[in-house]
């Protein structure tokens, strides 16, 4: 059992039974579902919405290549610098290159997910320099030295009381615990330093070939300041976030929102089409824009799963699935959580040492059912399910599959097993969950429904 | 070989198996026509009403929802009262603009301190101003929101420094629905776009503390929008 297996499985144990955490997921849920519900049915079709963002992303997703090329050339030719990145590692050394360059110190950044993917902070703080997230949730959870619990909602398990407690420890200032007050010490922190910042670091939700722009969605108006303020601009972006179109925005911009926080329409969405242009009078004189690889070609390749790379992280399947809402998001030990990290991961990191993600999973399709953009998430896991088997086979699964299929197979053995298996009942139940239980890890915590000592065949036959 | 070469190699590569479409459970591989499937996202986004009357009372419904102050006004005379009264409630003692004729109008019409980002500007002064004003590319009754360009609204900081952020519109700004304003950019903008474009949807907020509504996070706390 690899180390990742057997932390995920402690942390789980840990949190299923945290009936604390349980309450604190929920009700930072609840109010999302309802505007959530009421957005969705504001859409004349939302299911028409749907299919189309889909065949969109399919379009933008199998002409990958073209729309890259264009992209590109359109951010060229307004002075954008472009870089392209195979690895995190790779990215991380062009952009600590870049402050290098400008000699820069103090970085602010906006919140991104794809930075976290690469350990961004983590490899620009060895260079000696300082980053400060802005997003008022990952400014929290950068102040407790964790990564974000949910893509979206990078702070949802703590409460206000946590959340004063951590300020007051690490800030000083902290009036009380009312969200309001909470809010205005990130804002006083921040309000200098954006100003002070060398360089601004975003990412990106969208990336418009037909015209060359970035497009970022927020709440919080942090990253309008990033990229507003600082005189140099860089923005990380993985390969799939590319749309063919400006105007698919229209629909895109809208259902990430719905999706994503039950919000008819995010506070910013701002497209970005270069640095400061002739006859501007602020932004960033230089914008450094790096494009991301970091195994997503492998996930391109797998067409069977390819619509994976639709992904536009709303979290809407996070929000709804069982298993992220009783283990939490730091148990997954992954970057992008939930059914899409647990169908993801496995391609990015490697199947073999993260195919348990697949399994832990309720296959109940709620995930599937809502993806704005209709990813086949939990056939996914099934496919990640099979392709860890057909890789590398667990010799006592294929022993017992085996032994079923011949016992199955032959009606004389299937009538001795039903009988033995009757026979052995309370035994079993003697045994149950101890060493001595042969399924221990799966009668643990489920009781065998107890077996008829007459079967239907049985009784079918005897009936008068 | 260029990582871009390797990259966009990879990808070809990738791509040399078709994927199948989405809802066709794998038996489709080739979409039928290559048109925009989005094209039809007007008939399917949440509905806007057909008269102009109607769209504006739409748009007053959702800038309510969102916290923001619409006013419509008839004349020049009832802007002038309108900012006077919101400058007096508040007590401005400077504020930001950018040249342009509502604008214009407006510092005139408030006589307060001006910090104009035409020529460029201090960060400092304008981040001590109590209110930016500035004007729009459009409103968008579908949303309740204002798009501003770094062209016609003052650059890319105005509009989100100053706690209060003031727009000043005019009524034939107004659009229907989101493919419409998005339109209305494409061919205002082809191919010169302004190097930032924001569709600004009620004042600055925040729910990353148990997910309660706080506005005013970095950006203003206050947005209010008054249109001729």
């Amino acid at each position: 059992m690899s180390s990742f297996v057997s932390q995920f499985k402690t942390r789980a144990t840990e949190k299923t039974r945290d009936l604390r955490h349980r309450q604190v997921i929920r009700t930072a849920l609840r109010g999302y579902e309802v505007v959530r519900d009421k957005n969705k049915a504001a859409f004349q079709s939302w299911e028409s919405a749907r299919q189309a963002a889909a065949e969109t992303k399919w379009q933008a997703i199998n002409h990958l290549d073209t729309h890259l090329e264009s992209l590109v050339a359109k951010l060229e030719s307004r002075g954008t610098k472009v870089h392209w990145a195979g690895t995190g590692e790779q990215a991380c050394e062009i952009i600590a290159q870049i402050l290098r360059d400008k000699k820069a110190r103090a970085i602010i950044k906006s919140k991104s997910m794809t930075s976290e993917e690469i350990h961004l902070n983590h490899a620009l703080e060895k260079e000696g320099s300082t980053v400060v997230e802005s997003d008022l949730g990952e400014f929290i959870m950068q102040l407790r030295h964790e990564p974000p619990y949910h893509i979206v909602f990078p702070s949802m398990h703590l409460t206000r009381g946590e959340i004063k407690d951590l300020f007051q420890r690490e800030l000083g200032d902290a009036p009380s615990d009312n969200p309001d007050d909470l809010t205005m010490v990130a804002r006083r922190v921040m309000r200098q330093k954006y100003i002070q910042a060398d360089v601004g670091f975003t990412g990106a939700n969208f990336a418009i070939a037909e015209t060359g722009m970035l497009s970022i969605t927020e709440n919080e108006g942090n990253s309008r300041l990033t990229a507003a303020l600082p005189k140099t601009m860089v923005t990380l972006i993985g390969i799939e976030k590319v749309l063919p179109r400006f105007a698919d925005l229209a629909l895109f911009l809208p259902m990430l929102a719905t999706a994503g926080a039950g919000q008819p329409m995010t506070c910013y969405n701002t497209m970005y089409s270069g640095p400061r242009q002739p006859g501007e009078c602020d932004g960033p004189e230089e914008w450094h824009v790096v494009l991301l690889d970091n195994r997503r070609t492998e996930l391109l390749a797998d067409a069977e799963q390819r619509d994976a790379l639709h992904c536009i992280r709303c979290g809407a399947c996070l929000n709804v699935c069982p298993i992220f809402r009783n283990i939490g998001g730091h148990t997954y030990g992954t970057t992008y959580s939930g059914p899409v990290g647990s169908v993801i991961t496995p391609h990015l990191r490697g199947l073999q040492d993260w195919k348990h993600l697949s399994n832990a999973s309720s296959l109940c399709g709620a995930c599937t059912e809502a993806c704005p953009v209709k990813i086949d998430l939990h056939h996914h896991l099934l496919q990640n399910r099979r392709n860890a088997a057909a890789g590398q086979p667990a010799f006592f699964e294929r022993l017992a599959y085996k032994i079923f299929g011949l016992v199955a197979n032959e009606p004389k053995l299937w009538w001795l097993a039903k009988k033995l298996g009757w026979l052995t009942q309370p035994l079993q139940h003697a045994v149950k969950g101890s060493v001595l239980d042969p399924a221990k890890s799966w009668t643990k915590t489920r009781d065998l429904p107890p077996q008829p000592r007459e079967s239907f065949k049985d009784w079918w036959r005897n009936r008068k | 070989m260029s990582e871009r070469e390797n990259i966009l190699g990879r990808i070809r590569e990738a791509l040399k198996v078709n994927a199948p479409l989405p809802g066709s459970h794998g038996k489709t591989t080739v979409q039928a026509s290559d048109a925009p499937p989005a094209n039809h996202a007007r008939e399917w986004l949440p509905s806007v009403g057909a008269s102009i009357e109607e769209q504006f009372a739409l748009f007053a419904k959702n800038a309510a929802n969102l916290k923001a102050d619409f006013q419509r006004l008839a004349s020049r005379d009832e802007l002038k009262t309108a900012l006077l009264k919101i400058s007096a409630a508040e007590k401005w003692r400077r504020i930001a603009s950018h040249g342009g004729e509502l604008t214009d109008f407006a510092c005139k019409a408030l006589g307060l301190p001006v910090t104009l980002t035409d020529r460029g500007y201090d960060v400092q002064k304008m981040e001590q101003c109590d209110a930016g004003i500035t004007e729009c590319d459009a409103l968008i009754a579908q949303t309740g929101g204002v798009a501003v360009t770094s062209r016609s609204a003052g650059g890319r900081a105005l509009s989100v420094l100053p706690p209060h952020h003031v727009v000043i519109a005019r009524r034939e700004q107004l659009v229907a629905d989101l493919p419409a304003a998005f339109a209305m950019l494409q061919q205002k903008y082809t191919p010169d776009f302004p190097s930032m474009i924001s569709f600004i949807t009620g004042p600055s907020r925040t729910g990353d503390i148990e997910r309660i509504l706080v506005l005013g996070a970095h950006g203003p706390k206050k947005l209010t929008i008054l249109c001729l």
